[in-house]
């Protein structure tokens, strides 16, 4: 019994530790928070929370990071709430579905929180719920592009390896990317869930079953490095044509090592660091940027890739 | 439970208990202990992070009440001995069909919201039927739905739409007398007054300028509030609250004392179904769409919330108060995490701590008064 007690006063200890630290941490100076709609899984996003953690750094402001932790949008939708009744000076968010989160981020605006859409969602989007300003790729013209070089190198059939199905985004760059090659998307699309062995296995099976496939077409990091694995494994690394949007450590080697053509960045750290540099001079100084940003996208290929390879994952 | 006049003649076979041995060994007395404990943490720790203000309070209220729908319906069945792990995926199912009904079929809301109902509640009586009649564990069964009806959530949209988002609800569902009781706000005038006599901040600028930045109580707090007293008074003021208790604690003897333990059984999954649609509806009503991710693990959240309230997994023990309780403390700290700023990256640590720390306190209390072993 007396174990018990020890163990549980122990415990409370241990987790009331870091509540301490992060309630006494509030320094002066703005506030700013970054909503994402990103699973805890989702490894690209390092890169999002080093960009605030050093414009923060550098800005003298307070910078936190939230997401739903299963990337479900309701609950999006109650963290954007959230932060807004927490009273920051601005909110950084993305507008992954206009439906869901529209109302929450214009119930933000409305009640005095500088709103800026970054990432998901477009300039349209964020003209519309009242944010200053959109910082991002839009998707289905970043895969447009993309379409368009893979017609040109000759490629006329694909595979897009989609590991986040319910992200509508994700679908725009697949749908961007047959529009562009100028072909029906159909089933050349596939449902690839987020466990590393079972992209693997389904891209296997998928070009097992379709062994003419031209390209393939891969989402993010997440889809990327098991493919990679699935084309060293089936003796097509290097043959077919590959293509992958954003960019992590093993894309990077991929594309050194020739099994990727291109990746597209659409350099994230741009998305997080920019905005927080530009409410905070906005709400210090009054000064604001006329346009939207287009942080992307940009064709990374084999050339000029050592600064990439310094900072994968952590800034680019 | 009756407090029969000491004249009348005792039953020997009832035991008696001191009144205050009575109020301990409530299955609730943990969720309430608890409840006093993650306030009295959250008003020292997070009281001027905007946690406690009108939106704050909304926030972990609208959050709590989430998680009370689907505890009642999850409670009053583990209570009755079983289990359903499909609510998550039949939460991503069901408003997803309300979408295709209403929006791609052009249905009206109120028929499509009640077609889904009818469906919902016949995948739970399947579900509880083949239990029933298998005798399989409903652990297996239901995550086999979990599969199943997420996996229609994802399939049906694609197919039809090409998309696994379908919006435009809140324009089809204007003015529908069903859409309303689901997804609409009452009260909404004393808010306004609230607002405009300063009891509760404003907007500032935009078109709702001048508007209390809580509008109203959303009917999702109604559902939660009318639900936990249903499930309350059927479980302790009736005969058939009796025979749930009796179906979990000993199906055989229970059937063997005349109790329709198949019946009962078969209506818990249904009402657990009921429950999960309520969630996706009221949902679904108030984003004006649905996807096909929606409701992922709230299965868990269910039981946890369920377990916290210090029911016991085993069936035959167990309170929609304590449930509602441990959805009203899970929801809270989940909240209040964020407002207390805490790394979110640690979060899931919090919530498994806690989770752990609350079973292992309804155990211990539990055993401590009631002397079992």
């Amino acid at each position: 019994m007396t174990s018990l007690t020890k163990k549980l006063a122990l415990a409370a200890a241990v987790a009331a530790t870091p509540l301490m630290a992060a309630t006494t941490a509030s320094a002066e100076g703005e506030k700013y928070i970054l909503v994402s709609h990103a699973p805890d899984s989702d490894s690209w996003w390092n890169t999002i929370k080093n960009g605030i953690a050093l414009a923060g750094e550098q800005m003298g402001v307070d910078v936190e990071y939230r997401n739903p932790p299963s990337g479900d949008l309701a609950d999006m939708a109650r963290i954007i709430e959230q932060a807004t009744a927490s009273g920051p000076n601005g909110i950084i968010t993305t507008l992954a579905d206009y439906d869901v989160l529209s109302g929450p981020i214009k119930s933000a605006v409305d009640s005095g929180v500088d709103v800026i859409i970054m990432n998901t969602g477009s300039p349209d989007q964020a003209r519309e719920v009242g944010a200053l300003m959109y910082v991002g790729q839009p998707e289905y013209d970043a895969g447009y592009a993309a379409g368009l070089r893979a017609k040109g190198d000759g490629v006329g059939s694909f595979l897009c390896v989609n590991h986040y199905i319910v992200q509508p985004s994700s679908q725009e760059r697949c749908q961007g990317f047959a529009d562009g090659l100028g072909v029906e998307l159909g089933t050349q699309m596939i449902d690839a869930g987020q466990d590393p062995a079972e992209i693997k296995n389904r891209v296997l099976a998928y070009l097992s079953a379709n062994p003419d496939t031209d390209a393939v077409l891969t989402l993010g990091p997440t889809s990327a490095d098991p493919t990679i694995l699935a084309l060293e494994e089936n003796g097509m690394a290097g043959d077919i044509y590959f293509g992958t949007f954003d960019l992590g450590g093993e894309i990077v080697k991929g594309i050194k090592a020739g099994v990727i053509q291109w990746g597209i960045d659409q350099q994230p750290f741009l998305q997080a660091y920019l905005p927080v540099v530009v409410m905070t001079n906005y709400h210090r100084y009054g000064v604001l940027p006329g346009n939207n940003i287009n942080s992307g996208p940009g064709f990374v290929t084999a050339d000029g890739l050592e600064k990439i390879e310094m900072f994968a994952g952590e800034y680019r | 439970m009756s407090n029969a006049p000491t004249e009348t003649a005792v039953d020997e076979r009832v035991k008696s208990r001191s009144r205050f041995r009575e109020a301990l060994i409530r299955p609730e007395l943990g969720g309430m202990v608890g409840t006093v404990a993650v306030f009295t943490f959250f008003l020292l720790f997070a009281f001027d992070s905007g946690m406690f203000n009108s939106q704050g309070m909304m926030n972990w209220s609208i959050v709590s009440a989430q998680f009370m729908i689907i505890a009642v319906g999850a409670c009053l069945l583990m209570i009755s001995g079983e289990f359903d792990l499909s609510v998550g995926s039949m939460i991503g199912f069901t408003g997803m069909m309300i979408a295709i009904f209403s929006v791609t079929l052009g249905w009206p809301v109120w028929l499509a919201i009640l077609t889904t109902f009818a469906l919902a509640v016949s995948i739970g009586a399947l579900n509880g039927f083949i239990v029933i009649r298998t005798g399989l564990p409903s652990f297996i069964v239901t995550l086999a739905f979990w599969f199943i009806l997420r996996g229609f959530a994802i399939f049906l949209p694609q197919v039809i739409e090409r998309k696994t988002i379908i919006g435009g609800i809140k324009d089809v569902a204007e003015g529908d007398w069903l859409a309303f009781l689901f997804g609409g706000k009452i009260l909404t005038g004393v808010f306004q007054w609230l607002g405009d006599a300063g009891l509760i901040a404003t907007f500032t600028r935009g078109t709702r300028e001048g508007q209390p930045v809580v509008d109203g109580i959303p009917m999702l707090i109604v559902w939660a509030i009318g639900l936990i007293i249903f499930g309350h008074v059927l479980l302790t003021k009736t005969k058939f609250g009796n025979w749930i208790y009796a179906s979990g604690g000993d199906a055989e003897a229970a059937r063997n004392s005349g109790v329709p333990v198949n019946k009962v059984k078969i209506l818990m999954f249904m009402f657990t179904a009921f429950c999960a649609t309520v969630f996706a509806t009221c949902q679904v009503m108030e984003f004006g769409s649905a996807a096909a991710d929606r409701g992922l693990l709230k299965e868990f959240e269910a039981i946890i919330a369920v377990v916290i309230g210090g029911a016991l997994l085993t069936g035959g023990y167990g309170s929609v108060l304590g449930a509602a309780l441990g959805a009203l403390i899970f929801g809270v700290v989940q909240q209040g995490l964020f407002f207390l700023n805490v790394e979110p990256s640690l979060f899931r640590v919090f919530m498994g701590v806690i989770l752990l720390g609350a079973v292992i306190l309804n155990t211990y209390i539990r055993r401590i008064i009631t002397g079992e072993r």
